[in-house]
């Protein structure tokens, strides 16, 4: 499977994620919301943003208390909690977060 | 918000009439090569792949003579058919437990058995054909092995066994299940399900002391890889990254810290999981054992406690021993392993830890028992223990709890729909389906005794719930860590809520009470 960004074909799996981490780029995530009927709006790109560093640094998608902590202290601590994760994105924050951020879906019990 | 028929919560359970083949359809991503390469399987499906299922059944047989006693002995007397919570969820005939029995003994009794061999029509053997094959690919994946039909079963046969081997020959021939083998290829490089390396870790874990200062302004540990501490937790690698499991995680670090013990996590055992077990395979199960017995070795530690995971007490409570042992180099005078929950008990039992229940009071609780636990292991050295345990450490630090109704509970517990290796997205259709008997008794308990919310001792089952719960019109943080309960209640020496509670906050310096 492929998705189309930007005149190239860029290798996902079964469920959507980008095979190659290195050809992401910001367009990848617009598509990939496009298709799941979601508008990123800068909230998105605030997440999106910080799990790329997150993973740079660390190698995986930060645990979701890490996430939220890092949001609040940026947004305010009104939005740093789950909630407001999963308003912007309702398939989870984990997941849908890191698929339209190219990192691989976390694996294991979650 | 699905693409498919969630069933219905109604007022009893209704037991179904048997339809062929509705989920069929059902079957998981198939593993990439490198997922099977990665524990010892072949890429790909292989070209004899038929003699190689066959051999590999009768080393099964000759290996494990439960195996064959289980694939003999059924009577299709039918108490089992209406104890699976797939079946109950799906209606297909071939996830009543003697369904999903006969795809496996039909083909057993072609090949070894006398009758089968030379009358295969009159005793209803089939030959292995791709289309067995797929049928075995869909249903040994719509089980969690939760084993709540080998109780009603008079003869005790124990269907889990049965999808084990299963999946053991479909591994072994190369078709192996994409979510099992690339988590068990994970622990191997990295330590952990998740893949979760150990600057991470100490991230993570540096990130929740902090988290646990501000709220208690008590400095609380959660060490990693120090050497000569007492104790070594191993723990399901979703605590450290998982809503609710961290709560729980948060919750041991602070009944360690009250009970004055030395204790440390370790990025090489950083999992307590141990998913070989779900695809039978007794070489990779070891293998993910020995690493806790290398972490605990190196590190020179006293004891070995598990965290709140299911089907790794069952790996740890029942084979670790075997798998691993033998443990002579840990102190014998305490249980070997131990689970968090008797060690909680304990404390709570001779009055070591100061509990404010209040803290709990916006929650009334009641209690899942995760399979693996209640059928596959025990607890605190007395028959029942895993039932009592975890519902004492509940109730000493809950005022409000019930529990749901006595068939759903304890031995005959419904499992959560997402374990024994299903707990994937590719698979959310079983996973929806089979959660609803649980979540029929939920709602009653809800209805009935104004249960809010649903505690567990299992990370797949937390992950499971989460996910579910919403689908049958609750909210997806009504399910809770017990240790996460714990971590609300327990009253540290010199916090804020000590101070607050001895009324002595604002006094400087001063916070000892009588």
């Amino acid at each position: 499977m492929a998705i189309e960004v930007n005149g190239k074909s860029l290798e996902v799996d079964e469920e959507g994620y980008l095979a190659d981490l290195n050809q992401w780029e910001p367009e990848v995530a617009t598509i990939m919301a496009k298709e799941d009927g979601t508008e990123l709006t800068d909230a998105h790109w605030e997440v999106i943003n910080f799990l790329r560093e997150y993973y740079e640094e660390y190698q995986i998608a930060p645990a979701v208390r890490v996430l939220t902590k890092a949001i609040g202290k940026k947004l305010g601590k009104e939005k740093g909690n789950s909630k407001y994760l999963y308003e912007l994105f309702p398939y989870g924050p984990a997941k849908q977060a890191c698929k339209y951020a190219g990192l691989p879906k976390p694996t294991g019990c979650v | 918000m699905a693409d498919f028929d969630v069933p219905e919560l109604k007022e009893y359970l209704e037991v179904p009439e048997p339809q062929k083949g509705v989920t069929n359809h059902l079957a998981p991503f198939v593993a990439k090569g490198a997922h099977q390469t990665d524990l010892g399987y072949p890429e790909e499906l292989v070209d004899n792949w038929k003699e190689v299922a066959i051999e590999k059944m009768g080393d099964l047989l000759g290996k494990y003579r439960s195996l064959k006693v289980f694939l003999d002995i059924c009577v299709h007397c039918g108490a089992c058919t209406d104890k699976c919570h797939y079946y109950l969820g799906t209606t297909d005939a071939n996830n009543m437990p003697v369904g999903r029995q006969e795809l496996l003994r039909k083909v057993y009794r072609r090949y070894f058995t006398f009758a089968g061999k030379y009358f295969p029509k009159l005793v209803g053997a089939i030959d292995l054909t791709e289309e067995v094959l797929d049928d075995w690919y869909s249903y040994f994946h719509q089980c969690s092995q939760c084993r709540r039909c080998s109780v009603f079963c008079p003869y005790g046969i124990d269907t889990a066994e049965i999808s084990m081997a299963a999946r053991e020959i479909m591994n072994v021939v190369g078709k192996g299940q994409k979510y099992c083998n690339e988590i068990i290829g994970k622990v191997f490089k990295i330590g952990n399900n998740l893949g979760l390396p150990q600057p991470a870790l100490a991230d993570t874990l540096e990130g929740l002391e902090e988290d646990i200062e501000d709220d208690t302004g008590v400095k609380v540990r959660l060490p990693l890889d120090e050497k000569g501490a007492d104790i070594l937790l191993v723990t399901p690698s979703a605590d450290f990254f998982a809503e609710p499991h961290v709560d729980g995680l948060m919750g041991y670090a602070k009944v360690f810290h009250e009970a004055g013990v030395s204790w440390t996590l370790s990025s090489e055992a950083s999992e307590a999981a141990n998913f070989g077990m779900f695809i039978g395979s007794y070489e990779n199960m070891r293998k993910l054992a020995l690493r806790i017995r290398k972490a605990a070795l190196d590190l020179g530690v006293k004891r070995i406690v598990f965290g709140e995971c299911g089907h790794a007490w069952r790996v740890a409570y029942s084979f670790l021993n075997t798998l691993a042992g033998p443990f002579d180099f840990l102190d014998q005078n305490y249980p070997i392993p131990q689970h968090i929950c008797e060690f909680t008990y304990d404390l709570i039992k001779e009055n070591k830890l100061r509990l404010n229940k209040e803290e709990n009071d916006h929650m009334t609780l009641t209690f899942h028992d995760s399979c693996n636990v209640a059928r596959g292991a025990g607890m605190g050295g007395f028959e029942g223990g895993q039932f009592v345990i975890p519902r004492e450490v509940i109730k000493a630090v809950c005022n409000n709890f019930h529990d749901m109704n006595d068939d759903t509970i304890h031995d005959a517990t419904f499992c959560c729909g997402g374990g024994g290796g299903l707990l994937t997205d590719d698979l959310m259709e079983i996973r929806v389906k089979g959660a609803m008997p649980r979540m029929q008794a939920l709602r009653q308990v809800t209805e009935e005794h104004g249960v809010t919310n649903l505690a567990a001792i299992c990370a797949i089952c937390k992950s499971q719930f989460a996910k579910t719960l919403p689908y049958f019109g609750f909210r997806m943080d009504q399910i809770v860590s017990v240790h996460q309960l714990v971590s609300n209640a327990i009253v540290l020496k010199g916090s804020e809520q000590e101070a607050e509670l001895d009324g002595t906050a604002g006094e400087e310096g001063d916070t000892e009470t009588a």
